[in-house]
């Protein structure tokens, strides 16, 4: 009963494993010996100095400390309308739509989770073009659509986790609300979303995560190479993905290689912490239920 | 309230498929289907024709899934027994870290890592190439498709266990010949989603594949996809004629979508097992 298939596959299983944990190790190992040694306040402030530039009195030139500024208000922007507006959704399409609607509600947050990041690019690139064209002649891209098209495109993650997490909730749970003689709100409210709350905040924060490292969306809706802090959500402004895209394609001397390094590590180390934070909440959820 | 957010949420998708039908509007005429189905792509010279990237976007998918199918499928079969127990999970857990990792970071490190490497192992040209791309890509989707392999499997192989054992079946002969057939909605499902994930995919194609406009001749060639395309003309920031041919690579890529999740509806049927 030994045929070539079972010889492919057994082959297969011992090959793939290696190559791809082995490929994943270089590419870290290359990006950590080439990225640590430009760790330091150098690499976020410049030469400013520190306490000057955390307050924002002086400008920082050559340091990515605008970048974060950028991403963390790019992330908060963007996550304050669509987490929110998501796991309200959520709730809704799970306990209060009827099933006729709930079908192609479904099928519609399906289809917004797969659109490419940077159709959704476009999509902010057309709404100025038709701002143009209508109520706001002298409209330009900035912080704020980019906060637009990323919330609309993290929006169908928050609403899935949502859906997800109450869906996965034990059937006891569900009856325990009626059986005490809640309606179907106060169950939903004082029972089911308590109990789904940590699986919700996991997904949540893999939503965050997509925010911070998404380059596609900001590259065409308002991210530039050199603006300085953001002052207002009508600025253009820096973020640390694009920053690592910029130098990967017009780096001219060592140190900015250097520092290209660097902030590709600060990115990998901010989506990896987030990463960690939301796999250790599945983990107590699921020693919760099981 | 509730209600009003679901709402919100719904006109969201509503919006983006109207704003991208209405700027594509001009294409759904026969002249102005002509006008970007063609191959010469000379802004200055009035001609949008984005059949190279549409070549571009195929050619790199397909073969980025040839390259991840495979590994997907060895790495999710030594997950769910095949391996030795306690690497099982230690392998996963890497598995799900990639999905954490920032894509530009792929790209970046690929930039000065593989690109050289291929530039000096192949002496042709300059390694920005389809090659390159297709690795990084390659492992860009693996995890998408182990995790929906992984997640079939360990349904289907729990079932099976003792009925394979009992017939003398070794861990492989199981896994070809009961648990594979049993899981073909799982298995194109994977194939699917990685496809999908592929095709949509911006940074490593612009970082890596360096963004000629013209069919590859071979795989150390360089080539342009979709959303190359999109991003490299919106950045450069050229005449309104572009733009049209901008919105018909987006609709392209959205009706890609479409098509992907009609796909996976379709494969998990009436029941949701896949």
């Amino acid at each position: 009963m030994r045929s070539f298939a079972t010889i492919a596959l057994t082959a297969l299983s011992r090959i793939a494993p290696v190559l791809v944990v082995c490929a994943v190790a270089v590419l870290l190992g290359f990006l950590l010996i080439n990225g640590l040694p430009a760790f330091s306040t150098q690499l976020f402030f410049g030469d400013t100095p520190v306490l000057a530039a955390l307050t924002g009195r002086v400008p920082v030139f050559d340091g990515i400390w605008p970048a974060c500024v950028g991403t963390v208000a790019l992330v908060v922007l963007s996550c304050s309308i669509s987490i929110p507006l998501g796991i309200l959704s959520g709730i809704c399409m799970n306990e209060f739509t009827p099933a006729f609607l709930k079908r192609p509600m479904v099928f519609a947050t399906d289809l917004l989770a797969g659109i490419p990041s940077i159709v959704m690019g476009l999509f902010g690139f057309a709404l100025i073009l038709f701002l143009r064209s209508t109520l706001f002649p002298g409209a330009k891209t900035g912080l704020w659509l980019s906060a637009v098209c990323m919330a609309v495109l993290v929006l169908p993650y928050c609403i899935n986790t949502t859906r997800t997490a109450l869906e996965a909730l034990p059937e006891e749970l569900r009856l325990m609300g009626p059986s005490l003689g809640l309606t179907h709100e106060q169950s939903v409210f004082h029972i089911l979303l308590p109990a789904a709350a940590r699986s919700i905040m996991g997904g949540v924060i893999l939503a965050i995560g997509r925010a911070a490292e998404d380059t596609a969306v900001i590259l065409i809706t308002g991210v530039v190479a050199n603006a300085g802090l953001p002052r207002s959500i009508l600025d253009k402004y820096e973020a640390l993905p694009f920053k690592v895209y910029y130098i990967a394609a017009q780096f001219q001397n060592e140190l900015e290689l250097q520092q290209g390094f660097g902030t590709a590590l600060t990115l990998l180390c901010l989506t990896t912490c987030l990463f960690l934070g939301a796999h250790r909440l599945r983990k107590t959820v699921e020693r919760r239920w099981n | 309230m509730l209600h009003a957010a679901a709402a919100v949420s719904c006109l969201a998708v509503l919006a983006v498929f109207l704003f991208l039908l209405r700027f594509a509007a001009p294409l759904f005429s026969t002249e102005g289907l002509a006008k970007v189905m063609q191959w010469r792509w000379e802004p200055f010279g009035g001609h949008f024709g984005i059949l190279p990237m549409i070549v571009g976007t195929v050619c790199l998918s397909i073969s980025a899934m040839v390259v991840a199918a495979p590994l997907s499928l060895g790495i999710a079969c030594f997950v769910n027994g095949m391996g030795p127990k306690r690497l099982a999970r230690p392998v996963l857990g890497v598995v799900q870290f990639m999905t954490s990792i920032p894509t530009v970071v792929y790209g970046f490190v690929a930039v000065f890592l593989l690109v050289p490497f291929i530039r000096s192992a192949f002496a042709h040209g300059s390694g920005f190439s389809w090659l390159a791309a297709a690795l990084m890509l390659s492992l860009l989707i693996l995890p998408t498709m182990v995790l929906v392999l992984h997640s079939q499997f360990s349904q289907v192989e729990p079932e099976v266990r003792l009925t394979a054992a009992a017939l003398g079946l070794s861990k492989a002969q199981a896994f070809v010949h009961l648990v594979l057939p049993l899981s073909r909605r799982g298995l194109l499902a994977s194939a699917i989603l990685g496809f999908g994930r592929a095709v949509g995919d911006t940074l490593i194609p612009l970082m890596l594949a360096g963004n000629a406009v013209k069919p590859p001749e071979s795989v150390l060639d360089s080539i342009r996809t979709l959303t190359a395309h999109i991003a490299l003309v919106v950045a450069t920031d050229s005449s309104s004629g572009a733009y049209h041919s901008l919105f018909a690579c987006g609709m392209i890529l959205f009706l890609t979508t479409v098509a992907v999740n009609a796909g996976l509806r379709w494969v998990a049927g009436g029941n949701g097992r896949a």
